[in-house]
């Protein structure tokens, strides 16, 4: 068999498997290997880079300098982490982030999974409790602080609050 | 069980059985979990950390279904050469490794799972099975996720499913990797066509040790990218519908190969097994790359005195900390090139492979 391309005999043998229909070629090892040097050099994608592409995209979308500003200051309440922090590490800092930074995070996350809404498996146990879980983290962070600021009385009514908190949970 | 006891072994992952093994080395699942009652890791106090991995040994691998063989070890306490050691056996990540802070791994028996403690969620349960089977492991991962999650309150969202620390693993928090050996699709060149198809259906497509890590030794994970929107049997489905036409593209490369240039194909592995059984030095790429070759080999039937087995074998006990933990001392990288030849010429001199690894 010959080349498509020229007179040399097909020693390659290419199956194309891009879109619905599969194209058979048949080159010679020149023409082979100028088919099939990559046309854009982003063959790997692995997920940091999804999230740093997707954050990017977001960013470019409509969003001024102010909004953006604004934006970085907000706070979670229960870790602390400004929505900044996030985009710069990739990483959020508690559960309650999903909640307190939603309006942002949604496009984010439709923008990578195509989709908002999980399906498939759920805890068994009920997740209905949970805000006194979040409620954990807030003053444990509170009593950290508290602690790094010197004020033990504040610090000693923070750990008995979290003390009958984990009581409370750990008794349902 | 004790670390000790991994080392003359290859795990699980890499017995060379199980359904297409001749081109899947393995499947694996893992599931993403943080406790609803502490910050992610990122934000996490070294009290926190602590208190996570307190929390998780105490009352989940107390479970009567966890408790039985499992070995715990203590990740922050051990010596560089044995973290990278679990590293390339992948029963722990290398940011696993390589951070810093309170953090373990709990082994299944016979290599079968791992549960990762404050990698970059709070729980990391990932179950390896050899050759393709997906469902298999699928039941044993949420088998092993149900016993945790009795237990402990999983950071869990209505909408938004399992929380995770990065929002790319928000939803099912599941990672579904095949891992195949494709060597004859390097040759043909016809690879980099196959993972752009892939990115099109959004799967990943990694090398041996994952994220940014080489294709090393023709080796690729395929997984998906997605863990938001679909069930974790559509996940899995997505993987394992893609995975047979992908065996099939390599069987009609190998075949292609072998009517079209047989002799060269000959020569090629010959060649390979010429060099890993005669070589002084080797380095530890060098070594994967000719590996590859003789697998293909083995499998064509060009190789009649080695093993599937023994091929994987070989390619784990040359990495750098497998082999510095058989020799029982720590090399420099020029020491660990001499050693790997000795090894390999020994195991391959041999040639029946089970009596070289008992001289060793």
């Amino acid at each position: 068999m010959k080349c498509q391309h020229c007179e040399k005999p097909a020693t390659f043998h290419i199956t194309e498997l891009t879109g619905a229909e599969v194209d058979e070629l048949h080159l010679c090892e020149e023409h082979a290997r100028i088919y099939l040097t990559p046309a854009d050099p982003q063959s790997e994608s692995p997920a940091s880079q999804t999230l740093a592409g997707a954050l990017a995209q977001q960013l470019q979308l409509g969003q001024t300098a102010e909004d953006l500003a604004r934006l970085d200051q907000q706070a979670c309440p229960v870790c602390g982490i400004t929505f900044y922090e996030f985009r710069n590490q990739g990483r959020l800092g508690c559960p309650h982030d999903y909640t307190c930074f939603e309006e942002e995070l949604e496009p984010l996350v439709m923008n990578i999974h195509g989709a908002t809404e999980h399906l498939g498996k759920r805890p068994r146990r009920s997740a209905a409790g949970s805000e006194q879980q979040t409620e954990l983290i807030r003053l444990r962070r509170e009593m950290k602080e508290a602690v790094d600021n010197e004020d033990y009385e504040k610090a000693s009514q923070l750990r008995d609050l979290i003390k009958g908190l984990e009581e409370e949970i750990s008794s349902q | 069980m004790e670390l000790e006891d991994l080392t003359g072994s290859s795990g699980e992952w890499l017995r060379g059985s199980g359904p297409e093994s001749d081109i899947v080395i393995s499947s694996r699942i893992r599931l993403a979990r943080n406790l609803a009652d502490f910050p992610f890791i990122r934000t996490a106090t070294d009290h926190d950390r602590l208190a996570i991995e307190q929390t998780i040994c105490e009352r989940a691998l107390a479970d009567e279904h966890l408790k039985k063989s499992v070995l715990y070890l203590n990740v922050s306490e051990l010596e560089f050469v044995d973290r990278q050691f679990l590293v390339e056996r992948q029963l722990i990540s290398r940011e696993h490794a390589e951070s810093q802070g309170a953090r373990g791994v709990a082994i299944g028996s016979r290599e079968t799972y791992s549960l990762m403690i404050n990698e970059e969620d709070h729980l990391r349960i990932q179950v390896m099975n050899s050759g393709l089977d997906l469902k298999a492991a699928w039941n044993t991962v949420s088998d092993i996720d149900d016993a945790v999650e009795k237990h402990v309150t999983y950071a869990f969202h209505e909408k938004l499913g399992y929380l995770t620390a990065c929002p790319t693993n928000v939803g099912t928090g599941m990672r579904v990797s095949v891992m195949l050996h494709l060597p004859a699709l390097v040759i043909t060149r016809q690879i980099k066509k196959v993972f752009r198809s892939l990115h099109k259906i959004s799967l990943a497509v990694r090398g041996l040790y994952g994220e940014g890590s080489q294709a090393m030794g023709d080796f690729y994970q395929i997984s998906n990218q997605i863990t938001l929107g679909r069930s974790e049997l559509d996940l899995i489905n997505q993987v394992s519908d893609v995975v047979p036409v992908l065996i099939d593209y390599e069987r009609r490369a190998r075949e292609f190969l072998m009517r079209e240039s047989q002799k060269d194909l000959h020569d090629r592995v010959s060649r390979a097994y010429g060099i890993l059984s005669s070589a002084k030095t080797i380095s530890s790429e060098e070594t994967m790359h000719l590996l590859s070759s003789v697998r293909m080999g083995v499998n064509l039937g060009l190789i009649d005195n080695l093993q599937i087995p023994d091929v994987n074998k070989l390619f784990i006990h040359t990495q750098p900390a497998h082999l510095q933990k058989l020799r029982g001392e720590e090399l420099d990288t020029a020491d660990r090139n001499v050693e790997r030849a000795s090894y390999l010429r020994r195991y391959l001199r041999t040639s029946g492979g089970e009596d070289a690894a008992e001289q060793n």
